[in-house]
């Protein structure tokens, strides 16, 4: 039993240093990354430019769907104005005419409204699948550095809640919103029609309603946005705390815990309220003015119909359209809301989607050569690199360095000597600022990513399990390897007997990150996924910290054996690792101060024998 | 503290509930989609109405909401008739004065109705907020408080679901479907009284369609509610596949494994789009009908009533006043359609969230009567009264393992236990290190101290009394943990190191716990011991997280101090200097200390032998070295004795 993988933050380099300070304080103030100006509507521009065909015949079954369905008061108008005088005259053709179209219209209405609901969700669920991949990929594109500074609550309501309100948008708000607009138009142009006048004051109407929705808009940008930011800062301290379930236990942390969540969850308790209240200010202006041009409008009516200018029947239509004109109107406003808050999320998305990958796929990618030789190993060479976090301050001043194919190196050091980064730059989590890192002599920037990391695979400290089997978990290094290659790897490394007495073997669902596989075995199972994934280059990065001495030593036998050949570059705080090390690089402050051989530094009086020598002490 | 023993076959009970009951708690495949099938049997209704004690505060202020909302509807039901006067009236008369006066009873009752509904909304807006607010208070407090197994089983992604899209969907219920059900009901209601009072042969035309309409909704209902579930539980697994994707970014990155995770998640997504769609295709179906049918009965209206018209049997104005009323009634009955949709996936999230909230928490303390001792294996409730004294004198004081039987409570019933039997006492003041190989439950034991985990059998006593019969409040407070993988919270350094001790401690307790770690660097962060860390903040690596864990473990000057492998991260310098600074704490400190290397086991007064789920072997570091062979083996490696490594080479 362990406890579950630390949130985020996790190993970034050893110190850096100087240690980049996120801008602290209001998480409120940090949710938005810069967005271009145009993005979001780009954005939404081109989720919806491959469908195009599709929102076109959607649009053109809304509109047969609103012509039938607005045909009602027109045909009311004629049976009172035509139909009644005729079966007076006992003549039936135009009764019958209306009881056809009615059913006819109903019936229309109906299967367009169908066939309307399922094409829009169509749409709109290619939109939404188009969309997470979208987020899904960038997110994975994006380097280390990036994850280490947007945290991992912010990216998951980026994924969760900000899609949400974008789907709520396209199944509910667009076609809303069409309707709406056609029903206007529509009804608008049939009174018109029926009278001029009648029209005059429905169309004079719609400047103030616009104003109206102009005003409710500006103040709804700054309610949902404040909204979708206090949700995303609840997202960021649940998570926090779920993941952190042991220690908020040990540590007695509930009660302080409810008291902070409380805090956040009030402030988006009160933006919430606040939006609801904004849309009520809203559909009481938006109702008042309807209602008020509807009182206009009987009364003109009426007044023509005394007059004698207007037939009764035109009369009783006109009202009939009236009260469907205004109908819509709320929704109008649920439209507006959905519109806000999916707005406010699309910013945040288009910002995330925005950020380009700092560490960029090669647009025209160069092939590794062949291997020199029968072994696997390849060699690396860092030529005239240099490093800086963007943040400012050098971590790496320039050095260069070669390491023979086939060397197993060790990288030792203090904490926040730099080995880390050393690392991290050759596995290509991280660019150098200057120089290049070559891998028998091509620049890792030039090579493509399953390339690379055929060539290049770095194991650290944290072992992460995802959910699904061990094997699922082991074959994270080689999708297509087979059981038994998997097992192999296992052997290799020492993790097959733990893994054989699991309730279901390699088979065994490890669920919530591995809750039930202790450290040292999730250190076995990432290794045995470097195994399998058989790189040029391994890169070790603490990774045997939580093995026992016989689980380390199993990992050096496999290294010894399985990975022979290869080169291999390991950072380990305990020197029992330097033992099958060809060579050995000391760090301190970013630079090499000391390279050699084990045996011949151990005999020295540099670093290295210092180190050593408080390693053997350590040992009992 | 416990004084009396309590009867004894109360403490059995209490003591036997314990396990079982976590073991019950949650479905056995929580982990995926807990109880997917259960919407099917069971009634929406009864689903919602379990909110009712969330809703409780503020049903005065929705109840008022419904009732404006219902006079707003009526109000826009008497318009027609206003019309029909209208048009009987004034406008047959030829009478302008009348016209003026129809208009006016328009404007007021448009200008009341616009009014009443904004009332309506104002009146929920912030009441509804609360609610949400409130049971998301009450779902993260209870999940605090559930067991570590239990969120062992659940990804949290299921859990941040529940917290955030199912409650948005509560509280849009009760704004709307919750409300307009009654309203509409009552508008539709009140309109076929008022068209069956104008004229009763087309009323029942109007009705007719109702028949067909519930029959519908209710099959409707049913096919709706699985498959609003299906999605809502896609939804959790593709938030879990994200969250995982962020939360190992290295790993997908180290590996280049990106595309495939994409992979998956498009077929996740993918599923989730189907699953969309087939919701989608019965929404589209009801609201096909729901559009349709009642049109058809207004048409008939119309040629029924056009007929009756020529005959002279009703007025136009009577005709326009029943058409005018039932277009007015149309949204009223279009809306019950998507009304029940949202009702219905208002009663799943309904059942999700209250899937996590009826799991038993640990049960938060217990009585103070409690008899010290917890029932063993086989009963054995006799002579408890004695060996109750007996058990708190000096030679029981400390921390002490009585034949402790751990099996995870998911773990399937034939396995063997992972703790199976173990004895252990760590005298007061004496630190005894814990060594065993990789998966021998190590961490389990440790766990089980602070009672994260509950033992199957067997008891754990601290000075003597029993930690089941403790308040766990207190007990966390006696014995503070130092976890292997050290989490942060998003707080100051200060805060995250003092969360270890009582509130009155200082900046010299800081000061004092962070020089033990050796997390001095603390100081030199950017703004001290108030720099942020965590999700919000700075980002430490790994060594330095585990120095403030440490830091936090001893800051309290704990009575009992449980270090599981506190110096994995640690590099030499760092680790002898700790190691330094720790054995003056252990001194007097009675602790547990999870062990994996000699230099740590070294801390240690005596060293543990975990294996086979028993101590095997207690006793010195060097004794235990010659004498025990898998001892040798774990702390000096080898396969073999014959070809020891440099390490092996002791003194």
């Amino acid at each position: 039993m362990t406890a579950s993988t630390a949130p985020v933050p996790a190993a970034e380099d050893e110190t850096d240093e100087p240690p980049r300070p996120k801008d602290c304080g209001d998480p409120f103030d940090r949710d938005v990354l810069p967005t271009p100006p145009g993005a979001t509507a780009a954005l939404l521009r081109s989720l919806l430019a491959p469908l195009k065909a599709r929102v076109a015949g959607t649009t053109l079954l809304l509109l047969l769907q609103q012509a039938a369905a607005q045909a009602g008061p027109l045909l009311v108008a004629y049976a009172i104005d035509t139909a009644v005088p005729a079966l007076r005259a006992h003549e039936r053709g135009p009764l019958i005419a209306v009881a056809v179209g009615y059913l006819l219209c109903a019936l229309a209405s109906g299967a367009f409204q169908w066939a309307f609901i399922v094409g829009a969700a169509r749409v709109n669920q290619d939109v939404l699948l188009d969309l997470r991949g979208r987020i899904f990929r960038h997110a994975q594109a994006l380097s280390v550095d990036f994850h280490e500074r947007y945290t991992s609550g912010r990216l998951i309501s980026r994924s969760t809640t900000d899609v949400e309100s974008l789907r709520e948008l396209l199944s509910e708000g667009l076609q809303e919103l069409v309707a709406v607009v056609l029903s206007f138009v529509y009804i608008s142009a049939m009174l018109l029609w029926l009278d001029l006048g009648i029209g005059a004051v429905a169309v004079a109407s719609f400047v103030p309603l616009y104003l109206l929705v102009r005003l409710y808009q500006r103040r709804a940008v700054r309610v949902y946005g404040e909204r979708s930011t206090a949700i995303a800062a609840v997202i960021v301290k649940f998570v926090e705390t779920m993941n952190g379930i042991r220690p908020v236990r040990a540590f007695r942390r509930e009660a302080v815990n409810d008291a902070d969540f409380a805090v956040l969850n009030r402030r988006h308790e009160r933006a919430n309220g606040d939006a609801l209240l904004e849309m009520a200010r809203y559909v009481v202006g938006s109702r008042l003015v309807a209602n008020t041009a509807v009182a206009a409008m009987v009364l003109w009516g009426a007044y023509r119909v005394t007059d004698g200018s207007l037939e009764l029947g035109v009369l009783a239509a006109a009202v009939l359209y009236l009260r469907r004109l205004y109908d819509p109107i709320d929704r109008l406003g649920m439209f507006l809301n959905s519109y806000q808050s999916a707005a406010a999320s699309l910013e945040k998305i288009a910002g995330l989607l925005a950020q380009t990958p700092s560490v960029p796929e090669p647009s025209s990618p160069r092939p590794l050569p062949p291997l020199a030789s029968e072994l696997p190993g390849r060699e690396v060479v860092f030529d005239a690199v240099g490093f800086g976090y963007r943040t400012g301050g050098e971590v790496l001043p320039r050095f260069d360095l070669t390491l023979p194919a086939g060397q197993t190196v060790a990288v030792v050091g203090s904490t926040g000597a730099g080995k880390s980064t050393l690392a991290k730059l050759l596995a290509r989590f991280y660019d150098p600022t200057a120089g290049r890192v070559l891998l028998d002599g091509v620049d890792l920037r030039e090579l493509a990513l399953p390339e690379l990391r055929r060539g290049v695979v770095m194991v650290t400290q944290e072992a992460f399990l995802f959910s699904g089997t061990v094997a699922d978990n082991i074959a994270i290094g080689r999708p297509e390897a087979s059981r038994t290659e998997i097992e192999a790897a296992a052997k290799a490394i020492g993790a097959h007997d733990f893994i054989s007495a699991l309730p279901d073997g390699y088979d065994t669902d490890v669920r919530r990150r591995g809750g039930r596989i202790s450290a040292g075995q999730r250190q076995l199972v990432a290794f045995a996924r470097a195994l399998l994934a058989d790189p040029a280059v391994l890169i070790l990065d603490e990774a045997t910290s939580s093995l026992d001495v016989p689980g380390e030593q199993a990992v050096q036998r496999a290294m010894a054996t399985v990975l022979r050949g290869r080169t291999a570059v390991v950072i380990a705080h305990r020197l029992s690792t330097v033992e099958i090390a060809d060579r050995v690089l000391v760090m301190e402050r970013g630079r090499i101060v000391e390279d050699g051989r084990p045996a011949e530094l151990i005999a020295g009086t540099g670093r290295f024998a210092e180190l050593h020598r408080a390693w053997r002490d350590s040992l009992a | 503290m416990p004084t009396t023993p309590a009867p004894a076959e109360e403490t059995t009970e209490e003591g036997a509930g314990e396990s079982p009951a976590s073991a019950g708690q949650s479905p056995a495949d929580a982990g995926k989609s807990p109880g997917g099938d259960a919407p099917a049997g069971r009634s929406a209704v009864r689903a919602l109405l379990r909110l009712w004690p969330y809703v409780r505060p503020v049903r005065a202020r929705l109840a008022v909401a419904a009732a404006v909302a219902i006079v707003a509807s009526c109000v826009g039901l008497v318009i027609p008739l206003v019309l029909k006067w209208l048009v009987d009236g004034p406008v047959a008369d030829r009478d302008t004065g009348g016209v003026w006066l129809g208009a006016l009873y328009v404007l007021l009752l448009g200008l009341a109705e616009a009014v009443l509904f904004g009332l309506r909304r104002w009146l929920v807006a912030r009441p509804l907020s609360r609610v949400e607010a409130e049971m998301r208070a009450a779902l993260y407090r209870h999940l605090q408080r559930l067991p570590v197994a239990f969120h062992d089983r659940w990804a949290s992604g299921q859990l941040l679901s529940r917290g955030t899209t199912d409650l948005m969907l509560l509280r849009m219920f009760l704004a709307f479907p919750l409300t307009f059900l009654l309203v509409n009901g009552v508008t539709i209601l009140v309109g076929l009284a008022i068209m069956l009072v104008q004229d009763w042969t087309l009323g029942l035309v109007m009705l007719a369609p109702a028949v067909p309409l519930i029959a519908l909704s209710a099959y409707f209902e049913k096919r709706y509610a699985h498959v609003a579930r299906l999605a809502q539980d896609q939804v959790g697994d593709l938030t879990t596949v994200v969250e995982e994707s962020v939360l190992g970014i290295r790993v997908v990155k180290g590996f280049g494994r990106h595309r495939s995770q994409a992979r998956a998640f498009r077929a996740l997504s993918k599923t989730l789009r189907g699953t969309e769609l087939r919701k989608a295709r019965l929404l589209a179906t009801i609201w096909a009908v729901i559009m349709a049918l009642p049109e058809v009965a207004i048409g008939a209206t119309l040629v029924a009533g056009a007929m009756r018209v020529a005959d002279g049997a009703l007025s136009a104005g009577t005709l326009v006043a029943f058409l005018s009323t039932a277009l007015a009634l149309r949204w009223p009955v279009e809306s019950i359609g998507f009304l029940l949709a949202m009702s219905q996936e208002a009663a799943t999230a309904t059942e999700r969230y209250f899937e996590v909230m009826d799991a038993e928490p640990e049960e938060p303390s217990v009585p103070g009567d409690r008899g010290p001792a917890a029932p063993r294996p086989g009963g054995g409730t006799t002579a408890r009264g004695t060996t109750g004294a007996a058990d708190r004198g000096v030679t029981e004081g400390g921390l002490r393992f009585e034949d402790v039987r751990f099996r995870y409570p998911d773990a399937p019933e034939d396995s063997p236990p992972l703790l199976d039997g173990v004895d252990l006492h760590v005298r007061p003041g004496e630190s005894v290190a814990l060594v065993g190989a990789t998966g021998s439950g190590k961490t389990t034991l440790t766990a089980l101290v602070p009672r994260l985990h509950e033992i199957t059998s067997g008891r754990i006593t601290l000075d003597g009394e029993d930690i089941t019969a403790m308040d766990r409040d207190r007990l966390r407070s006696l014995v503070a943990v130092a976890f292997e993988e050290p989490t942060l919270f998003s707080a100051s350094v200060g805060e995250n190191v003092l969360m270890g001790a009582p509130h009155t401690a200082g900046a010299a307790d800081l000061d004092r716990a962070l020089a033990v770690a050796q997390a001095d660097f603390a100081h030199a962060l950017p703004e001290g011991t108030d720099t942020q860390v965590g999700e919000q903040g700075l980002s430490l690596s790994g060594g330095q997280r585990q120095r403030l864990a440490l830091a936090r473990a001893v800051v309290g000057r704990p009575r009992f101090l449980v270090l599981d492998d506190p110096l994995s991260a640690l590099d030499v310098h760092t680790e002898a200097a700790v190691e330094a600074a720790l054995r003056r704490v252990l001194a007097d400190t009675t602790a547990l200390i999870v062990a994996h290397r000699p230099s740590t086991v070294l801390l240690a007064d005596r060293v543990a032998l975990l294996s086979g789920g028993r101590i095997a072997a207690v006793g010195a570091h060097q004794e235990l070295l010659r004498t025990h062979p898998e001892y040798a083996h774990l702390m000096a490696g080898g396969a073999t004795p014959s070809e020891p490594t440099e390490e092996d080479q002791d003194r």
